[in-house]
């Protein structure tokens, strides 16, 4: 049979995006969108046709898409620079580095088709190692929401935040999973079920897959608590401790490597303050085979039923 | 301001730039004399700029590029009174606001951190575009090394400020031949610089960077084409000022010892202004 979330509407995280980028374009000219081409799979047609010029397209060219970005906001603009996430975070890295987050400018990087999304295009285009390579840098938030519902709360709040700030969304249909009023607040993670057993915590599009799993591990016996932790830098270590004292294992669940993501700095707060079992799940360091994004989340032991059972062989460890 | 006012104010910032990297043991002095010309006419003579209210809106934007020669920078900041003038001599010392690289968050004044080279052209194509879109008529200058044009993003940069029609960007080539290890020539020769510019589309203007009436001309907005973005490729020398540094390859970061400092300053004090 069926879990609840098996069967609910997918959405696309892109519209939601686009549909509150335009809003908040509608209500407050100082925000304005870069783009390096990719019009298309950004899904900024539809803004480009209301706010022509605030549309910059600077071609191919995320170097200076992201120099440009933060010239935007020393202007006093509000600069959504869009692209591919691949592209955005690791062409354009030292610019995110230094022209961004060090200068501490008023940028929005929203890295699209984040993860496995172009799953068949090859490991060119998977953006497994941004949560890596950005939350080593400092003052820049990275986050990845959930669902549709979370990615405008998110985009809602980065529009009024005064900073940078990294923004990582899918393409991948998920359902709405947090509640429909949900208000993001930054380095707050959502407990989405209780649960005594063990903690399973994610984001991304992988938050759907972790709900499933907690249903099949309930028709088990087992109690599991899911946390939703789209932000990856600042940590809810808060939460994660809770989750450590309160259920003693931690699972942790990513559309990225194993290497420096959600799961290594989750570990990072665990080690250095309760220690408890823990398994990280993601891309176990290695070029991702060809298949869609789908197929190689399962292939990486991150289906709902090997995430449950690993969930399980977890718990084993236990004292 | 007058050209021979602006040659008094270059050589008191030359002086101090001599003495600032005497003392710290450290600088990128070559390439400080060689820009502070120009540094000069912008600040003294062409830009407008509110130290009292360093982030005015409506200020004219500079970004040092080759932000290695950031202590230039400095000085001049302190002499149009956005830092004390005391603070130079923290140059590089334990928690210094002035560090080796200019730092927009530590030292009002400063538009952007630069350091890693090819970085402060796409950002002032990205100011030229939010004065644009705001109506304002603020305008954007920065300044890029020779060698420094040798890194890609600046020419993703040159391509877009054409397509934007950024007549109100300036971009200025400090052209005075030698990169860090070699002579451009020797490395990865791009000169000439204007008809690679020309051929992206963009309004080209040749000068000698030390000459300060022919600066002051340059960057006058008489001079400005509508619609093209313009480049002023500046005939610099590294080490101007001082004839043993003046383009000789090795003064990029050298420090001058006690014999070689006297000497320069004596020069310096010396020079026909």
């Amino acid at each position: 049979m069926k879990t609840r979330f098996e069967t609910c509407k997918l959405h696309d995280c892109r519209d939601a995006f686009v549909m509150t980028l335009e809003e908040l374009a509608e209500t407050d000219n100082k925000v304005v969108a870069v783009c390096n081409d990719s019009v298309g799979s950004t899904k900024l047609g539809d803004f480009k046709s209301k706010f022509p010029e605030r549309l910059i397209n600077v071609g191919i060219a995320e170097q200076n898409m992201v120099g440009v970005g933060a010239g935007l906001a020393n202007g006093g603009k509000i600069p959504f620079v869009c692209g591919a996430a691949p592209f955005l975070t690791g062409r354009a890295l030292e610019q995110i580095k230094a022209d961004v987050a060090y200068s501490e400018a008023n940028v929005k990087l929203v890295g699209v088709s984040a993860g496995l999304a172009y799953g068949e295009l090859g490991a060119t285009h998977h953006s497994i190692e941004d949560f890596a390579w950005i939350r080593a840098l400092p003052n820049i938030p990275v986050i990845a929401p959930a669902d549709r519902i979370e990615t405008i709360a998110v985009i809602k709040w980065a529009k009024d935040y005064d900073g940078p700030c990294f923004l990582r969304l899918s393409r991948v249909g998920v359902p709405d999973l947090l509640p429909a009023k949900h208000i993001f607040k930054l380095g707050k993670a959502n407990r989405l079920r209780e649960g005594e057993n063990v903690t399973i915590i994610s984001n991304g599009v992988l938050t759907h897959r972790t709900m499933i799993a907690a249903d099949i591990l309930a028709s088990r016996g087992i109690s599991c608590r899911v946390v939703n932790m789209a932000c990856v830098r600042p940590l809810d270590a808060k939460e994660i401790l809770a989750a450590a004292s309160e259920t003693g294992a931690i699972l942790t669940c990513e559309e990225h490597t194993t290497f420096g993501g959600l799961g290594s700095a989750i570990a990072e707060v665990v080690v250095d303050n309760h220690p408890v079992p823990m398994k990280r799940l993601g891309v176990p360091g290695v070029f991702a085979p060809t298949g869609s994004a789908n197929f190689l989340l399962d292939e990486f032991g991150m289906s709902p039923e090997s995430i449950a059972n690993s969930a399980q062989i977890l718990m084993r460890r236990k004292e | 301001m007058l050209p021979f006012e602006l040659r008094k104010i270059a050589n008191t910032i030359r002086k101090r730039d001599l003495l600032a990297v005497y003392e710290a043991g450290a600088g990128h002095i070559g390439g400080e004399m060689s820009v502070i010309d120009l540094l000069t006419t912008l600040y003294f003579h062409t830009m407008s700029v509110f130290p009292d209210e360093p982030n005015h809106p409506n200020r004219d934007r500079f970004i040092l590029s080759k932000g290695h020669t950031a202590l230039a920078l400095y000085i001049i900041l302190s002499e149009k009174g956005f830092i004390p003038k005391e603070e130079i001599s923290t140059f590089l010392q334990p928690f210094s606001k002035l560090n080796g690289h200019p730092n927009r968050v530590k030292v009002a004044g400063v538009e952007t951190n630069t350091g890693p080279l090819g970085h402060g052209l796409p950002i002032a194509v990205g100011m030229a575009l939010a004065a644009k879109l705001n109506g304002d008529s603020w305008r954007t200058f920065v300044i890029t090394g020779d060698g420094e044009m040798q890194e890609g993003s600046n020419w993703e940069a040159i391509m877009a400020a054409a397509q934007f029609k950024l007549d109100n960007l300036t971009l200025i080539i400090d052209h005075n031949r030698l990169q860090q290890g070699d002579r451009v020539a020797d490395t990865n020769n791009l000169a000439p610089f204007a008809p690679k510019l020309e051929a992206f589309g963009w309004d080209v203007e040749e000068i000698d960077g030390h000459d300060m009436q022919q600066i002051c001309t340059a960057l006058s907005p008489e001079k400005i084409s509508p619609n093209k973005p313009k480049c002023i490729v500046a005939h610099t020398n590294k080490g101007q000022g001082i004839s043993f540094m003046s383009d000789n390859v090795s003064w990029h970061h050298r420090v001058p010892n006690k014999e070689q400092y006297l000497k320069g300053m004596a020069e310096l004090e010396r020079a026909v202004l």
